[in-house]
């Protein structure tokens, strides 16, 4: 790309920065860039806003931006946003049908409701496999804190949802 | 022996703002670490992944919030210098939270007392004056919602369970019940920050949290304790006096950074 950054030339490269723990997702497609400012004399800085307070891959994530942008030959630098929260519902369908493609079940709407909502009130999550919705939550918590862990009564298969967060 | 009369110097006006930061964020990084007692121990593997989850959620709000603590006070105290070079009096943390982590029916009955208390807390900061701790409790009553709802079912679960999970989910329930007023209670700290716009309602959030409480204790068949002699409550957490089991959890948390200081990896 030319000396001076544009802003659809910085999404492109973002375009190309996976989440490390889910890999078929950009970050883009994650809905953790909240904007690009570009200054007068062409710094580059990228908002993000992180998913879970304890999300170890935010500082992976950070440096995978900054290499991306960097070795594009930009000055850039990630700024920190905490507002408004990220929620799953910033993850368009395009990307939801690529998560199902990966085996994970995407998340669904986010769910509405008082403080202390005993049992999952968001419809039973759609197994990735075989797409039978007899499916059951065996833990709200899986191998990363968005995930939660699920057993399919269709064909037998444990699987990960994305958790409507 | 005659000692030299010493004059205490006047103790150092605290700033409520980073006192009232303090106690939220030490409550998670307290609990925190001693949830994660439970990795590699969990009665069951999905247990274990959950419970380390949920350790990893209430660290990573408490590293925000210190640093938001440590930014208002202005001193170039960062979250890892309040985290790792405090001495235990200097820790802001109800009682509640430094009991050791006992069997796993006082672990979650200790989890599902408290975020209760994160759900209702939470929601109120959401409407602070302190934008930064405004966003900080967005994002992390959607943590807690998760997390109350892994603790709550569970109270179900063992409440109304076989005759040893209800004997002992009621015995947790019934020795930590005088921890509860701690939890609760307000001070000039609360008082100062309801009335400047910044902290929550204490008064709100005790009503709330008894009823929500309540309301889960029956549903899991288990009798809400009554109110415990006031000389047998738990207190002074919030101002540095703890229980003798915080110093030995903070010899473990802060060893590794207090032998290599400014180490990096």
């Amino acid at each position: 790309m030319s000396a001076v950054p544009t802003r659809e030339g910085v999404l492109a490269l973002l375009d190309q920065v996976m989440d490390p723990e889910v890999p078929v997702l950009s970050v883009r497609e994650l809905g953790i860039i909240r904007d690009v400012e570009i200054d007068e004399a062409g710094d580059v800085t990228v908002v993000v806003t992180p998913t879970y307070s304890g999300c170890p891959a935010i500082r992976v994530i950070e440096s995978d931006i900054l290499e991306a942008l960097h070795g594009a030959g930009l000055r850039a630098a990630v700024r920190t946003t905490y507002s408004p929260p990220w929620t799953t519902d910033w993850i368009d369908d395009a990307s939801k049908a690529k998560l199902k493609a990966y085996g994970i079940a995407p998340p669904g709407r986010t769910e509405e409701g008082g403080l202390v909502q005993l049992m999952r009130a968001r419809p039973a999550a759609q197994c990735p496999y075989c797409e039978s919705r007899q499916t059951e939550v065996r833990s709200e918590f899986g191998s990363t804190a968005c995930k939660s862990v699920n057993w399919c009564r269709g064909c037998g298969q444990p699987f990960e949802e994305f958790k409507a967060f | 022996m005659t000692s030299p009369s010493i004059v205490p110097a006047p103790a150092p006006q605290p700033n409520a703002h980073v006192e009232y930061l303090l106690r939220l964020g030490d409550d998670r990084l307290i609990l925190g670490q001693r949830l994660s007692e439970w990795c590699g121990h969990a009665p069951i593997l999905e247990e274990d992944i959950a419970m380390s989850n949920v350790a990893l959620d209430l660290l990573g709000q408490a590293t925000l919030l210190l640093h938001h603590a440590g930014e208002i006070e202005g001193q170039g105290r960062d979250e890892d210098a309040l985290a790792y070079f405090r001495e235990a009096v200097e820790f802001r943390n109800c009682q509640l939270v430094e009991l050791p982590r006992g069997d796993f029916a006082f672990t979650i009955a200790r989890q599902f007392l408290f975020d209760v208390h994160a759900v209702v807390t939470f929601d109120a900061l959401t409407r602070s004056s302190d934008t930064e701790l405004a966003a900080l409790a967005a994002r992390s009553l959607k943590e807690a919602k998760y997390h109350v709802r892994h603790s709550g079912e569970w109270m179900l679960r063992l409440g109304d369970g076989t005759e040893e999970s209800h004997r002992r989910v009621q015995r947790a329930i019934d020795d930590l019940w005088r921890f509860v007023p701690e939890l609760l209670a307000s001070d000039g700290v609360d008082v100062a920050m309801h009335e400047a716009g910044i902290g929550a309602d204490p008064v709100a959030i005790a009503e709330q949290w008894h009823v929500l409480v309540r309301e889960v204790l029956e549903r899991a068949t288990l009798t809400t304790p009554n109110a415990v002699a006031r000389a047998a409550n738990a207190r002074g957490g919030r101002t540095g006096a703890h229980t003798e089991h915080l110093g030995h959890l903070l010899a473990e948390m802060q060893i590794v950074a207090r032998s290599h200081p400014g180490a990096t990896w």
